[in-house]
């Protein structure tokens, strides 16, 4: 049949109509009939006690419909809003899981946590009602830094948790890597930050609620990355709603990068609110409104020490992490820094010991939570830097200290010390088309160049390993998920053949209605115009996870290719009766059912209007119609991996660091559509360089006020900070994955920061630098400069 | 107050309050939601618009600025409605896989026609420049860069046989 476009295509995105014309349909563009205006009453305090609310001036001023406060939601008896992992500490109790009230009840704990909902007839109306709400506080002293946060006179932001420790977390074998240590010939250490992220989607989060009385149902329109799970934990957990009563719309979503796969306590506010005033009410963030409640991402303190023999092979590795949480447990907060760290700390390395331990700290700022690579970004920097400064200390090349400890191609399935085992990988291989896609051996003649001009360069590396595709239930269940972490997805055949996929990942920019389409028209031989995608909304898709977590091709194109798999199975029996066949003697090629040996065939088409118009059908053991479900809930994560190589010029006046060339060598699995996945490369690459270079989230510490909350403050790559990045495939295929997939949503910024700080490191060497925090801002390099000519002053 | 304007080639004529800002008269007056808010700092360029052929961020612009002037949006960018024809800038975008979720895209479009109207044959240093005060976060800018490029041949096309 003409127009398949199967795997390994690149055929132009069916999305993108839609949004070049300016026809997409996000929550904001969405208006109901009647709807009034929402707008959350948020803490100018980090920490403050509330002493009363009164409501009564707010409440006299015109439009005005409802104030909702804490003392409301208690006096419904409503729950506090779920933390979808429940881990536990070295000394196997459960970590401190405070009550996470969706309006603050008695205390608030960081500068934008909810007060209070107005509702008015417009948004202005509901503004000036916000502004007049009269709040008594009692301001407390807060604490934003980690290391602060256990210190024995530390604020406590929870009377029951003593030094604001969540968790005392470990993973590894603490004794074989103290007996490794005692061994070993060189100990490479290093303190580094992991700067605090804010992910800065560029649609803000917005969400609107309504309440049909007729019927007893609500619907949410939500800005989110998993709508069928807001569903859950929002209706059975929050608002104790049956989830049958409650649909949940997530439509166009401008980007996710994780801050959009939360349960958020706008979401159960604003459905509990709008059955209170029985009109559609509608919220949407400000962006300074986004900046001090979207979750952030990272912020870690570590200290981390390296083992190894007198030929630079790694005996253990050890790590100590403080993990800020902020002021509560966000969906998956404390996943994020533990399961989604320590086991990636082996790399693609052999070290056969390894330790980790991570302390989940409660501080006064915004909830901490996933942000595109949550945890493994975080693990590859550590792993990557302290490789790069051993080999600095043991005068060993970089690059050669990194061969010398990879897993060989040939030894996977490989188990690290920490949990995981990775089923397939070649870091070898990624490493050499990299050095060799980099031009890595005309480096030195540029750096020359550099120099003449006065400039310093410097060329860094970083290998990676993820684990993605999340995730494996069993597996999952036991690190101390609450949830499972299948996919589901529908194939719904047409009576004249076309294909409808209902699918519980949600496509928020990764071109998944292309990709899918992909799939089914490879799968079942139907023209890739002939299958449509929907996703995103309760009452159409029987149940997802949603997107998050590389896992939309892994785990949902997983369930879509079994449900295809079930389609052809059926397709086959009827096939078998309209031909006069046995059922195993029918082929199925490219949209043909043919009797093998024969040429007698039916179509696709023809197989799809049998099944609707049964009259010629074997009704007497199948049943009519052709649509097949399937769950697919992976037997492990998938483990995509790879080599960066970025090459940066300072220019020692400004302080100021310029990526020259950036050259990923990524080792993805199976390539659906290898345009779109160039695309994930590249925006994930910006973003881990976004981090190194220019992006910070910075509290004051005295009070606890958020420094950087808006653009102007809050540096993101722009176009004209970046050079063209050079993104190549290097791809062993998953085994365990129906088609070989790993995913690719996040490898980019996993990947990019170590590369980056690498690559300023090295440019700075000379002046005796082994460590640069990020994010390498100009302030920052030319005061390291200054300091380093001092001090070489001096000697 | 009323004011008059020509908004997609066709001519309007609205009732605003003085102080409406130009994204609320097209996205909640007129119902035209391609253009986006994303910010509150006149930082991020998703509200671009064409103001008398100008990239313009229309959260600056107060409605009675239109009076007498021309503005496009994303809608009007291909012509009339009613067809699935596109600008060659947005065919560009498309070709090149210049979008992922859409929500800057109509910024970065009405950016990019403007660049290229002054500037027809840009490099693509020109290009970077032109578009920094457009943010993108899922697509490190890379297939944009391309998609204006492209697109600026695209558009310069008719002229070649002149």
């Amino acid at each position: 049949m003409s127009n398949i476009i199967g795997i390994g295509k690149a055929p132009r995105r069916k999305e993108d109509f839609r949004f070049l014309t300016g026809r997409g349909n996000y929550v904001a563009d969405v208006k109901r009939p009647d709807m009034v205006f929402g707008v959350f009453v948020r803490s100018p305090h980090a920490h403050a006690v509330i002493r009363g609310i009164d409501k009564t001036e707010a409440l006299a001023l015109p439009g005005v419909q409802a104030i909702l406060t804490g003392e409301d939601v208690a006096a419904d008896g409503l729950g506090s809003l779920p933390c979808g992992w429940g881990i536990h500490g070295a000394d196997g109790l459960p970590m401190k899981e405070p009550p996470f009230p969706m309006l603050a009840q008695g205390k608030v704990r960081f500068v934008g946590d909810m007060i209070a909902f107005v509702v008015a007839d417009t948004l202005r109306e509901a503004r000036a009602a916000a502004e007049c709400l009269a709040v008594d506080y009692e301001v407390l002293p807060p604490v934003v830094g980690v290391l602060e946060a256990v210190r024995s006179d530390a604020p406590l932001l929870f009377d029951d948790v003593p030094n604001n420790l969540c968790c005392d977390w470990e993973l590894g074998d603490k004794a074989a890597v103290t007996a490794a240590f005692r061994k070993a010939a060189h100990v490479a250490r290093l303190s580094l930050v992991n700067n605090r992220l804010i992910g800065n989607p560029m649609e803000p989060r917005a969400a609107i609620a309504e309440y049909n009385r007729g019927r007893d149902h609500y619907t949410l329109w939500t800005t989110s990355q998993f709508p069928h799970v807001v569903r859950f934990l929002m209706a059975a957990l929050v608002l104790k709603l049956p989830e049958q009563k409650v649909r949940v719309v997530a439509p166009d979503v401008g980007g996710g990068f994780g801050v959009k796969q939360f349960h958020y306590g706008e979401e159960a506010v604003i459905t509990w609110a709008a059955k209170k005033v029985e009109r559609p009410i509608k919220w949407v963030a400000d962006r300074s409104e986004g900046f001090v409640s979207d979750r952030h991402g990272r912020d870690h303190v570590t200290e981390a020490e390296l083992a190894l023999d007198e030929n630079g092979k790694f005996l253990a590795f050890k790590v100590t992490t403080l993990a800020n949480m902020g002021g509560y447990l966000s969906t998956f907060g404390p996943n994020i820094p533990t399961n989604l760290y320590g086991p990636l700390l082996s790399g693609v390395y052999t070290t056969p010991a390894i330790y980790c331990n991570v302390k989940v700290v409660f501080t006064n700022t915004v909830p901490v939570d996933a942000y595109r690579g949550a945890g493994r970004p975080e693990a590859t920097f550590v792993l990557e830097r302290i490789v790069d400064v051993a080999a600095a200390e043991m005068k060993i090349d970089r690059v050669e200290l990194r061969r010398r400890n990879m897993i060989a191609r040939d030894a996977y399935p490989y188990q690290t010390p920490v949990l995981v085992e990775y089923d397939s990988g070649d870091p070898l291989g990624c490493l050499e088309g990299a050095l060799t896609a980099a031009d890595a051996a005309g480096f030195s003649a540029r750096k020359a160049a550099s120099e003449r001009a006065g400039k310093f360069r410097g060329l860094g590396f970083s290998t990676y390993v993820e684990a993605c595709g999340l995730a494996p239930s069993r597996f999952a269940g036991r690190l101390g998920a609450r949830g499972g972490l299948y996919e589901s997805a529908t194939v719904r055949v047409h009576p004249t053949g076309q294909v409808t996929v209902l699918i519980g990942t949600h496509n928020h920019g990764q071109g998944h209605e292309t990709t899918f389409a992909q799939i089914v028209s490879d799968k079942l031989g139907v023209p890739f115009d002939g299958v449509d995608i929907v996703f995103g909304d309760t009452d159409r898709v029987q149940f997802g996870m949603g997107t998050y977590g590389s896992r939309s091709l892994v785990v949902g194109g997983a369930a879509l290719s079994k449900a295809s798999d079930k389609v052809i199975v059926k397709g086959k029996k009827i096939a078998a009766h309209l031909l006069e066949a046995g059922e195993h003697d029918i082929q199925f090629e490219a949209g043909v059912f043919s009797v093998a040996g024969t040429d007698r065939s039916k179509s696709f088409a023809e197989i799809a209007g049998a099944a609707y118009v049964p009259h010629n059908y074997p009704l007497e053991v199948l049943e009519p119609g052709l649509e097949e479900q399937a769950y697919y809930d992976p037997i492990n994560f998938t483990y995509p991996g790879g080599c960066h190589i970025a090459e940066i010029e300072i220019d020692p006046e400004t302080g100021t660091v310029t990526l020259e060339k950036y050259t990923a060598v990524d080792d993805v699995g199976t390539v659906i559509n290898p345009m779109i996945v160039a695309g994930q490369l590249h925006g994930g690459i910006v973003q881990g360089v976004g981090q190194a270079l220019f992006e910070n989230a910075v509290y004051d510490e005295v009070s606890g006020q958020l420094l950087s909350g808006s653009f102007m403050d809050y540096c993101m790559p722009r176009a004209d900070h970046l050079p063209n990045m050079t993104v190549e495939t290097h791809s062993t295929l998953c085994t365990h994955t129906p088609m070989g997939v790993k995913g690719c949503g996040e490898v980019g910024t996993i990947g990019s920061p170590a590369a980056v700080i690498n690559a300023v490191v090295d440019a700075l060497s000379h002046l005796g630098i082994h460590h640069v925090d990020m994010p390498a801002t100009p302030n920052r390099i030319w005061r390291i400069i200054q300091n380093a000519a001092m001090q070489q002053a001096a000697e | 107050m009323i004011i008059k304007f020509t908004l997609n080639g066709r001519s309007r004529k609205v009732d605003v309050e003085p102080a409406t800002p130009v994204t609320d008269l097209l996205r909640e007056t007129l119902n035209l939601t391609g253009t986006h808010v994303g910010c509150d700092t006149s930082q991020c360029g998703a509200c671009t618009v064409l103001f008398n052929g100008d990239a313009v961020k229309s959260c600056t612009l107060l409605a009675p600025s239109l009076d007498g002037a021309a503005l496009t949006t994303i809608e009007g960018l291909s012509g009339s409605s009613g067809s699935n024809r596109l600008h060659p800038m947005q065919e560009a975008f498309h070709e090149n896989h210049g979008l992922q979720c859409g929500f800057c895209t109509p910024g970065m479009v009405m950016t990019a026609v403007a660049l290229v109207t002054r500037n027809p044959a840009p490099t693509e240093a020109e290009v970077r420049h032109g578009l920094e005060g457009n943010l993108c976060r899922c697509t490190g800018y890379q297939n944009i860069v391309a998609s204006v490029m492209a697109g600026a041949v695209a558009m310069n096309e008719p002229a070649i046989g002149e």
